[in-house]
C-alpha cells in the first residue's frame, strides 16, 4: 500500500526496473574481493591475540620468517608511529593512535582476537602454518567485559593513558571515555504532572551485523611508492581517508577500488586488513591478498554494542507525555566511539516530551571495538523507549498506535536533543500502520495446543544522512549514457541512482548504464551507508543529468544555428521555442554529438545536507511456547515514510531485511561471552540468526511525506527499519504473557523464566 | 537575533546559561559575538577556521554543510550537537 502527499507524475521514478547489476549476482559472475587474482598475488594471514588483555612480553617472528615459502612478517613495530589526533575520516571522527593500534597491536593487546603479527607467503596455507612459527610471550592482564565491570571502583583500565571527558572535565584513571547530557524543561516538575510513571532498566549484549562475505583485503606497493588497494567496503574514499594517515603516505598516491560487496550494514566502513596488507606488499614486493576467517570477523570487527539502560517516562491521565529520563551506558569495545551519542539522540524522538534528560555514556571494555550497525545505536534505545510506553498505555487502558499519534512529533516539535522537526512523516505512517489490514485482524490469545499469542507495535526515529557524492554521466552516441559513480552498490543503488539520472533524461532506466569505479576515476564521494546514496548520489545523478541537458542544448543550438536560450526539453524532445518544426529527440542528438563539437560528459556534485529524518512503526504477532519459552514471529507488518520510493521493490527489501535483522537481534543473537573475554559462538552455526524457515512473510507499508531537501522527495530508507522490532517483539511477548523482557536477547530460556515468574505470581 | 544553544558541558563556559542570543549574519559572525561576551566558548567549538572535528552545527533542524560560512537568518536557531554516522 503507497499513499502520496502530493502525488507527482514520474515516467522512471516509482517502477520496477531489473537491477542492473541483477544478471552477473545472480550468474556468479560479479567479481568480489575474493576473487581477485593479479600476478604474483601472495597469501596474507593475521595471528591474533588468544587473551583480551595482556601486555606482549615477546614477540619472536625470525623461525615464520625463515620458512620455506614466507616472503614477509609483520607486527606493530612495523606500522608507522600514529599521533595521537583527532582525525575525520570518511562520516567518522577517530583518534589517529587508536584507530592505528586496533590494527595492529603494538605491546599490549584490548581485546580477543587483535592482531599481533601478520605474514604474507606463496600461498594461503603456508601463510597460515607461519603463524604457528611466531611465538609471542603475554602477561595477562584482567580484563574488563561489562560497563558494571569498567566502572566500577578500581577497576582495571581498557586504555591506561586515555584522558575521558565527564560533561566537559577531563577525567584521568577511567574507563568512561564519554558523558554527555540533553535537558530540556523541568523534569520535577513533568513527573509531579504524571498520573502513571513507569521505570525500568534494560540491557542487550553485543550483536553482530552478519554479512556473510567476509572481510578481504588485496593491496600492492608499488615501487614507484603509489599503492593500490581492492577490497570490501561500503566506501572507497573512506578507505582512503583512513589508510593515507595510517600509512603516512599522501592520499593521492592511494588508489582504492570497491569490489563488489556482500553485506555491510555499516560493519564495512571501517578498514581492518587494508593497512596489513598493504605493509606486507611493501616488504614482500608483491601483491598481498587477505580474507578473514569467520571467527576473526566476530571476534576482531565491530559489532554493535550491549551495555545497559534506564528509562523512566511519566504521562498524564489524557495519556500526554509529561516528562522522560533516560540513561544510555554503551560498550564502546576497546577504544573509543560507541554510537550512543545517536542512540541519545534518537531515544525519544518519536514524541513530544515537554520535560526530559538524556544522559550517554561511551565505556571502554575489553572487547572489539564497537562499529556502526543500521541505525546505530538507537534500536538499543528503542527497545527500552518502547517498552515503557507500551506499559504506559496499559497502564492507562490506551491504543497503542493512538498513544504514539497523540504524542507522535511532526513539523515543528523539538526533538529532546534541541533541534526542531522540519516536515517529516511520522504520523502519516502511523496512521498506515493503525489502518492496515493486520491491525484490523483479530488475534486469538491461546492457540488449541496452549500457546500464547500476542500483539506488540513499536516506533522508530533516524536521521539519515546526506553527505558527499559525485556522479559523471558520458552520453554515448547510440544515445544511452554510462553513469559513473563512487557509490558502491549495496541493496540496489546502482539501479536507484541510474533511475533517478534517467527521469532527467527521458530515458528507460536501461538505458542509463551505471559503473561503480575507483578512487581515481570519479570525484569524491562518501560511503554508502547512513541512509544517504539513493538520496545524494540520486541528487548527484539529478544534477549530472540537467548538466547534460543543459550541454546537450547547446549541440542543438549548433545543430539548428539558434540561441541555446530558445531551446526547451520535455518527454526527451529538444524542440525550438519559437519554431515548432525544430524538434530532434535526446537519440538522435548523441548521435550528432561529433558533428557538434565532440564527446559530451557531464559531472554533478553535492553535500547534500541530510537525507530526510525517516519514521518506521511495527507491528508484530508472536506465538509463545510456555513450555520451552520458544517464541515464533507469526505475522509482521512494517510502516515506514520512504519520503518518495524511488524504486518501491528495494525500499520494501530495506524494510524486510531490516525487521529481519531486528527480529534476530530480539530473539536470538548474541555474543555470548566466557568470563576471559572470549567468544563462544563465533561461527554462524552457533550465533543464531534467522532464516526464510523461521520467519512470515514481512508485510510492509510505504508512505511517502516527500523530503523538501531532495527534487524527487527521496527520504533514506535503509537503517530505520531495524529500530522498531526489539521494541515490537518484547510488548507483543508481554501482551501474550504478562511477562515484560527488560534483557535481549529474549531467548528460550529468559522468556521460560518470565513466564514462570507470572505463573507463579499471577498475571500483572 | 540568532540563538545559539550551548550544550551542557560547554557551558561552564556561559556562566550556566543555556543559550546565548547574538547577531550575525553568519555562523562565524554570530560565534565572535558570542565570544566576546564567553571568551572560552569559542575554543570549544572552533578549530582554526573550521567547527572543531567531532562537532556538528545544526541550523534551523539541518546540519550545516558551509561550516562557520553558514548564513542565519534572524530567527535561527543554532545546537552543537555530535555528528551522526550511520550504517
Amino acid at each position: 500500500m503507497t499513499t502520496t502527499e502530493q502525488p507527482q507524475e514520474y515516467k522512471v521514478i516509482g517502477t520496477r526496473p531489473i537491477r542492473h547489476d541483477g544478471l552477473d549476482k545472480v550468474i556468479g559472475k560479479a567479481l568480489y574481493g575474493g576473487d581477485m587474482k593479479l600476478p604474483g598475488l601472495v597469501w596474507g594471514a593475521v595471528l591474533r591475540s588468544p587473551h583480551a588483555h595482556a601486555n606482549i612480553k615477546r614477540i619472536d617472528t625470525s623461525k615464520a620468517s625463515a620458512a620455506p615459502g614466507v616472503l614477509a612478517v609483520m607486527t606493530g613495530a612495523d606500522m608507522p608511529v600514529a599521533e595521537s589526533i583527532e582525525l575525520e575520516t570518511g562520516e567518522e571522527v577517530t583518534n589517529l593512535a587508536h584507530a592505528s593500534l586496533k590494527l595492529m597491536a603494538h605491546g599490549r593487546v584490548t581485546y580477543k582476537g587483535h592482531p599481533v603479527a601478520a605474514v604474507a607467503a606463496v600461498d594461503h596455507n603456508t601463510a597460515l602454518e607461519a603463524l604457528k612459527l611466531i611465538d609471542v610471550e603475554y602477561e595477562v592482564l584482567k580484563s574488563v567485559l561489562t560497563v558494571d565491570e569498567a566502572v566500577a571502583e578500581g577497576a582495571p583500565l581498557v586504555l591506561p593513558d586515555h584522558i575521558g571527558n565527564d560533561l566537559g572535565e577531563k577525567r584521568r584513571g577511567t574507563n568512561v571515555a564519554d558523558h554527555f547530557r540533553h535537558e530540556f524543561g523541568d523534569l520535577a516538575k513533568g513527573f509531579s504532572e504524571a498520573t502513571v510513571i513507569v521505570e525500568r532498566e534494560f540491557s542487550l549484549t553485543m550483536v553482530h551485523q552478519g554479512y556473510i562475505e567476509p572481510h578481504n583485503a588485496t593491496a600492492l606497493w608499488k615501487s614507484d611508492g603509489k599503492i593500490e588497494v581492492w577490497t570490501s567496503t561500503q566506501g572507497a574514499f573512506g578507505v582512503r581517508s583512513a589508510l593515507a594517515p595510517i600509512l603516512q603516505v599522501p592520499e593521492t598516491d592511494i588508489k582504492v577500488t570497491p569490489m563488489e560487496i556482500g553485506g555491510g550494514f555499516g560493519g564495512k566502513i571501517n578498514i581492518y586488513l587494508e593497512p596489513l596488507s598493504a605493509i606486507l606488499s611493501k616488504k614482500a614486493g608483491r601483491p598481498v591478498k587477505i580474507v578473514m576467517d569467520r571467527k576473526s570477523i566476530f571476534e576482531a570487527t565491530g559489532p554493535t554494542p550491549g551495555g545497559r539502560i534506564r528509562v523512566k517516562m511519566g504521562a498524564n491521565d489524557a495519556g500526554e507525555i509529561t516528562a522522560a529520563e533516560v540513561d544510555l551506558y554503551y560498550e564502546a569495545g576497546a577504544y573509543p566511539g560507541s554510537p550512543v551519542g545517536a542512540g541519545a539522540m534518537c531515544s525519544l524522538a518519536c514524541y513530544r516530551v515537554p520535560n526530559s534528560r538524556i544522559d550517554g555514556w561511551d565505556i571502554l571494555v575489553n572487547k572489539p571495538k564497537t562499529a556502526a550497525y543500521r541505525a546505530p545505536g538507537a534500536t538499543q534505545a528503542a527497545f527500552a523507549v518502547e517498552s515503557v510506553v507500551d506499559e504506559i498505555c496499559r497502564r492507562l487502558g490506551m491504543d497503542p498506535i493512538e498513544f504514539r499519534l497523540l504524542n507522535g512529533v511532526k513539523e515543528g516539535d523539538r526533538r529532546a536533543d534541541g533541534p526542531v522537526f522540519p516536515r517529516v512523516g511520522n504520523l502519516e505512517q502511523l496512521q498506515a500502520l493503525k489502518e492496515s489490514p493486520h491491525y484490523a485482524s483479530h488475534l486469538d490469545k491461546v492457540t488449541k495446543d496452549g500457546k500464547l499469542r500476542g500483539r506488540g507495535v513499536a516506533n522508530g526515529f533516524w536521521f539519515n544522512g546526506g553527505m558527499q557524492s559525485t556522479v559523471t554521466i558520458n552520453v554515448n552516441s547510440d544515445g544511452e549514457v554510462g553513469l559513473v559513480e563512487g557509490s558502491v552498490d549495496i541493496g540496489g543503488t546502482r539501479a536507484s541512482v541510474a533511475m533517478q539520472a534517467a527521469e532527467v533524461l527521458g530515458l528507460r532506466a536501461e538505458e542509463v548504464h551505471p559503473v561503480v569505479v575507483d578512487t581515481d576515476s570519479v570525484g569524491y564521494t562518501d560511503v554508502t551507508g547512513g541512509s544517504r546514496t539513493a538520496n545524494a548520489t540520486g541528487y548527484a545523478a539529478y544534477l549530472a543529468a540537467h548538466n547534460v541537458i543543459a550541454a546537450m542544448k547547446e549541440r542543438a543550438a549548433i545543430l539548428w544555428e539558434i540561441s541555446a536560450d530558445d531551446i526547451q526539453f520535455a518527454d526527451g524532445i529538444f524542440s525550438s521555442v519559437s519554431d515548432s518544426e525544430l524538434r530532434i529527440s535526446f537519440k538522435e542528438l548523441a548521435g550528432k554529438l561529433t558533428e557538434t563539437g565532440g564527446p559530451l560528459a557531464a559531472s554533478g556534485s553535492i553535500r547534500q545536507r541530510g537525507s530526510g529524518g525517516s519514521f518506521g512503526a511495527h507491528l508484530v504477532d508472536v506465538e509463545v511456547d510456555p513450555e520451552t519459552g520458544k517464541v515464533d514471529v507469526i505475522r509482521y507488518t512494517a510502516a515506514q515514510d520512504a519520503g518518495k520510493a524511488v524504486h518501491p521493490s528495494y525500499v520494501e527489501g530495506q524494510i524486510q531485511g531490516g525487521a529481519t535483522q531486528g527480529i534476530g537481534w530480539a530473539l536470538n543473537e548474541e555474543y555470548f561471552w566466557t568470563d576471559e573475554g572470549t567468544m563462544q559462538n563465533s561461527t554462524f552455526l552457533d550465533y543464531r540468526m534467522p532464516t526464510s524457515l523461521d520467519l512470515p512473510m514481512i508485510d510492509t507499508i510505504l508512505t511517502e511525506v516527500p523530503n523538501p531537501t531532495h527534487p524527487f522527495g527521496v527520504r533514506g530508507v535503509g537503517e530505520t527499519p531495524i529500530i522498531a522490532p526489539v521494541g515490537a517483539i518484547a510488548n507483543a511477548i508481554a501482551d501474550a504473557t504478562g511477562a515484560r523482557l527488560t534483557d535481549a536477547p529474549m531467548k528460550p530460556s529468559r522468556v521460560l523464566k518470565a513466564v514462570k515468574a507470572v505463573e507463579d505470581n499471577g498475571r500483572s | 537575533m540568532p540563538t545559539l544553544f550551548i550544550p551542557i558541558h560547554m557551558r561552564r563556559h556561559t556562566g550556566g546559561a543555556d543559550r546565548v542570543e547574538v547577531g550575525g549574519a553568519t555562523l562565524r559572525e554570530a560565534l565572535n559575538e558570542a565570544g566576546a561576551l564567553h571568551p572560552a566558548l569559542i575554543s570549544e567549538v572552533v578549530q582554526g577556521d573550521r567547527i572543531r572535528p567531532g562537532l556538528a552545527a545544526v541550523i534551523d533542524g539541518e546540519q550545516t554543510v558551509e561550516g562557520l560560512r553558514s548564513k542565519l537568518r534572524s530567527d535561527s536557531e543554532v545546537h552543537f550537537l555530535r555528528p551522526i554516522s550511520g550504517g
